[in-house]
């Protein structure tokens, strides 16, 4: 195994964290969070790239990753304070109006 | 080598007891372990712009807009462990490890090729290059970033803005509501008592004592009975005590049986609604 292996695999593993923590958890806020993990882990293997082929497009690749999640997180947790305001919940489960 | 066998069970921990905490404050705290922790492998991997960036945005502004918000919603019942559909959690962690060891073996598996650093690539250092790159080749994507991050600005204005429909209550207004709703339903004219009053202590989770001995739950905040942090004893603690040392029920007894004590926020109309230890507003 070597290094960009190893790097891979534990961007592959943070990924899969993330993953499960938005299936289990019910608070949006830390579903957002989990979010932002796969986030991190896929820019974690961008970079990586960049190292191995030798240019710098996955480090530009990982930067407008970063730049798009700021822009999620400010909507995204501004529709939480939304809906928190009017349901007084901030949990995934209570905002199923849409569903019937 | 030795930076990434570091960090990485770190981040791996960290990860997990992110997914794992009960207390979204917890969660956000681990993440920004794992952020930091990312900083620094960024470090390692040649790409000191990303560093920066990512302690500046991600630990920086994004970690505390998450705290903020915490901070915002307080504690709920969304923090309880208890799963809504059953058998969920299991599957999920099914299917979250059936996902891990089929990533995990596929990046195992395949070969990258050798490694050939950022030297040639970069030749006037990491910042100069992506810089070059950025107003280069991306400069179109990068000048819509600016137009999205617009967007995203105006939109969180929109939706945290909240029109008055309403004329604001003014001082008469309020008057007549304090008389009214004392009136009808008892509640108290004058201002509630601070936390503290008469108590051991004067720390805001302890509650104030009523004349009788039991702790008017209404003086401590909402969000910290929630949490579970109030310091007192409950009023019929207050009423057995009492019986122990006197053998009389005391006056906590019979005001929890709900007979009249003249309690201070005992209304007019209804003397039973008033009852110690239920975090009834005052």
């Amino acid at each position: 195994m070597n290094d960009a292996t190893a790097l891979l695999t534990l961007s592959a593993l943070l990924f899969t964290i993330g993953a499960v923590g938005v299936l289990v958890r019910r608070n949006a806020i830390v579903v957002f969070m989990c979010v932002e993990l796969m986030l991190n882990a896929t820019n974690l293997a961008f970079v990586t790239f960049a190292r191995v082929n030798g240019n710098l497009d996955g480090q530009i690749a990982a930067f407008f990753v970063m730049v798009v999640a700021a822009a999620e997180v400010v909507v995204g947790l501004s529709i939480i304070v939304a809906i928190f305001r009017t349901r007084r919940s901030a949990s995934v489960d209570d905002a199923s109006l849409l569903k019937y | 080598m030795i930076l990434f066998w570091v960090l990485a069970p770190v981040m791996v921990l960290a990860a997990l007891g992110m997914v794992a905490a009960r207390k979204a404050v917890h969660s956000a705290l681990l993440l920004a372990v794992v952020m930091i922790s990312l900083a620094m492998m960024y470090a390692g991997l040649e790409a000191p712009f990303l560093f920066a960036v990512q302690i500046i945005v991600y630990t920086g502004a994004i970690l505390m807009l998450f705290l903020f918000v915490l901070m915002l919603v307080g504690v709920d019942a969304s923090d309880s462990v208890v799963e809504t559909i059953r058998g969920q959690r299991v599957l999920a962690a099914g299917l979250g490890v059936l996902f891990g060891a089929t990533v995990v073996l596929g990046v195992a598996q395949t070969s990258v090729g050798v490694v050939q650093g950022l030297a040639a690539a970069a030749p006037e250092g990491n910042v100069v290059g992506v810089a070059q790159l950025i107003f280069g080749r991306y400069v179109l994507a990068f000048e819509i970033t600016s137009a999205l991050l617009i967007t995203a600005a105006l939109g969180a204005m929109v939706l945290a803005h909240r029109e008055r429909l309403t004329p604001k209550d003014t001082q008469r207004d309020l008057a007549e509501q304090r008389m009214r709703s004392w009136s009808e339903h008892g509640t108290a004219l004058t201002p509630a008592p601070t936390p503290g009053v008469y108590a051991r202590h004067n720390a805001v989770d302890t509650p104030a004592l009523l004349p009788d001995g039991t702790p008017a739950m209404s003086t401590v905040s909402r969000s910290l009975q929630a949490r579970g942090t109030v310091r007192s004893a409950t009023g019929r603690e207050v009423a057995r005590t009492t019986w122990q040392l006197t053998g009389d029920e005391g006056v906590a007894g019979r005001h929890a049986t709900g007979a009249p004590t003249g309690e201070y926020d005992v209304p007019p109309t209804s003397q039973s609604v008033a009852t110690s230890g239920d975090g009834g507003d005052a």
